[in-house]
């Protein structure tokens, strides 16, 4: 008599700590293996693109540090820099800089949280604390320059809101000194750790075919050997004038995408002490005074500084009719905004592109086959923050 | 990068009847095709040697509803080859039905459920057409223009039921919106009066 086959339905999630989040995943068990992973999504959507379709242009910025709120200036700088290009304004060479050293920081914000929680889902209590330190350094760098620690609201159109306060950069220098020591630590936990090679190597493997096929971008594309990278590829603001190296990955599995991330850190560093370098003074933002408000000493002497301001702050600047889409290479891949503007004040239509959302959907594919307990390392691997996938 | 305007005629002579128009803006090529060619030139592009977009990035949907075709669909894909961008659409009425490309991208599955989820656009061959993003069982399509920004119903838990129930929205004040536009070139209903 041949045996009936038994899968068992498990609701991982959605309250569980190694879901990163409010994600409800449906596991198909047979035994322990996973026959089927069908994830529920969309308990944090907060309807963001709903949102900034009724806000000013200056009032839709906020909303994209709540999507990835482990980097949020990465993507705030896809808005700002789709509505520059429509408008067609030149950023000053400092705020380039500016931005771009703080998107930095936030990939090595992103990254860290992303490595040392994973290692934390196979085991590894230690790299957590000590990668969290750090995370909080570069967190009081965004609250210096914004005033706040994590939804930054720091971007602008045609630059960033102010300028670096003082002593600011030698901080970040310093920070970049010591920095590449703490990576280093991280690796002697990690790196060679029997128990994290076991639990990562040959786990969640993608091919280069289908990375493509699913519309993976970021470390998950990389990690598969597929060399893209849009700030090297299609370089955007002043990434053209730096120089770094876009590390790669080979077998495109959970450890791969693991050292991708720790070279991309290091990357970063290198990149952050080129912009300290490289970052002339002048203007932080637009001298157009009908898309950035006027310095405060001004509006007590001039008339038209005065009407710019309040303009600014009621109507909004207006943005011409066209459509665009912009894409950056935020710590996860590529997050894009579609914009379409409509001549009036107020976006018609932003779409979000998180490149999360594409990442999660494949979670079938990537685990089908797997142990039950290789869903967390999976999971963690792929870099799941639900503020974005949701939106 | 490959030369966007070659790519931009390579197309066209290939797909002549298909294309409707093309235009180059802001360094991606547009393409403007009709519904029913989508698949058709969806995977010329795709397969052909000479354009090699193998990745679709996302698929979205714009509403008009004052026109007569209220939908904009919009497909975004990226050759990694080339390195260019193309950003296709099409308008359909508000009850089409659209091939669904999940037989040729499998990343397109939840990209259009969420514009089911979001429009209420629905697509024929798709697997799996649940909605997405929001709560199980809700109603509507909140993307729509045509729905309110504060939605219909809210959730609270309730002491007496013991558990979380849906009431309709009750809001203290209405939403408001206003209209900041220059009163020296005049708000929209002035602007309307002194037209007629």
């Amino acid at each position: 008599m041949a045996k009936e086959k038994k899968t068992l339905n498990l609701n991982f999630g959605p309250q569980h700590p190694a879901a990163h989040g409010v994600l409800r995943l449906i596991l198909e068990l047979d035994g322990e293996v996973v026959e089927h992973a069908d994830p529920h999504i969309g308990l944090l959507h907060r309807g963001t693109e709903k949102l900034i379709e009724n806000k000013t242009y200056l009032q839709a910025l906020p909303y994209f540090d709540r999507l990835d709120y482990v980097a949020p200036m990465n993507q705030e700088h896809a808005f700002a820099l789709a509505v520059e290009k429509i408008l067609n304004i030149e950023v000053p060479i400092r705020a380039q800089f500016i931005r771009v050293m703080f998107c930095e920081i936030g990939r090595i914000l992103s990254h860290i949280l992303n490595i040392t929680t994973q290692a934390l889902d196979v085991g590894a209590l230690t790299p957590s604390l000590w990668g969290f330190e750090e995370r909080e350094t570069l967190m009081t760098f965004y609250e210096r320059v914004s005033g706040s620690r994590l939804h930054a609201n720091y971007f602008r159109t045609g630059g960033v809101h102010q300028d670096l306060p003082r002593g600011l950069s030698d901080d970040i220098a310093l920070f970049c000194q010591n920095f590449p020591k703490v990576i280093n630590d991280l690796e002697t936990l990690l790196t060679d750790n029997r128990i994290f090679k076991q639990r990562n190597v040959d786990i969640g493997i993608v091919s280069k075919q289908d990375a493509l096929e699913y519309s993976f971008s970021g470390v998950m594309l990389r990690g598969s050997g597929i060399p893209w990278d849009l700030r090297k590829s299609q370089p955007y603001e002043c990434y053209d004038q730096l120089d770094f190296k876009i590390p790669i990955g080979k077998n495109g599995d959970c450890y791969d995408r693991y050292l991708c991330r720790i070279e991309e850190m290091k990357e970063s560093v290198d990149i952050i002490n080129q912009c300290l370098v490289k970052m002339p003074s002048g203007p932080i933002k637009s001298l157009d005074g009908k898309i950035s408000p006027p310095p405060k000493k001004e509006l007590k002497e001039s008339m038209e500084a005065l009407i710019h301001h309040f303009k600014l702050f009621t109507e909004g600047y207006r943005v011409k009719k066209d459509e665009i889409y912009v894409a950056v290479e935020a710590p996860k891949g590529e997050f894009g905004v579609y914009l379409i503007s409509d001549g009036s004040s107020k976006p018609y239509k932003c779409k979000i592109r998180a490149p999360g959302f594409s990442h999660l959907q494949a979670m079938d594919y990537l685990i089908k086959g797997h142990m039950l307990a290789d869903v967390p390392a999976v999971l963690g691997s792929i870099d799941v923050v639900f503020g974005e996938i949701d939106r | 990068m490959k030369n966007l305007k070659d790519l931009e005629k390579k197309i066209n002579s290939e797909l002549t009847t298909k294309v409707k128009s093309t235009k180059i803006n802001h360094n991606h090529i547009y393409i403007n095709i009709e519904s029913e060619n989508l698949l058709e030139v969806v995977l010329f592009i795709k397969n052909n040697n000479q354009t090699k977009f193998k990745q679709l990035i996302d698929i979205t949907a714009v509403d008009y509803p004052e026109n007569e075709r209220r939908f904009k669909l919009v497909y975004l894909l990226l050759s990694h080859e080339f390195n260019s961008r193309i950003i296709l659409d099409f308008f359909i009425n508000e009850n089409e039905i659209v091939t669904s490309l999940t037989s040729v991208f499998p990343s397109s599955n939840w990209m259009e459920r969420e514009v089911f989820d979001m429009y209420g656009v629905k697509f024929k061959d798709h697997p799996d057409l649940r909605r997405i993003l929001t709560d199980y069982g809700f109603k509507g399509h909140p993307l729509r223009k045509d729905f309110p920004l504060t939605g219909h119903n809210e959730v609270r838990y309730s002491e007496d039921d013991k558990k979380v129930i849906y009431e309709p929205v009750k809001l203290e004040q209405n939403y408001r919106n206003f209209d900041y536009e220059s009163p020296w070139e005049g708000t929209e209903y002035i602007k309307n009066q002194t037209k007629k």
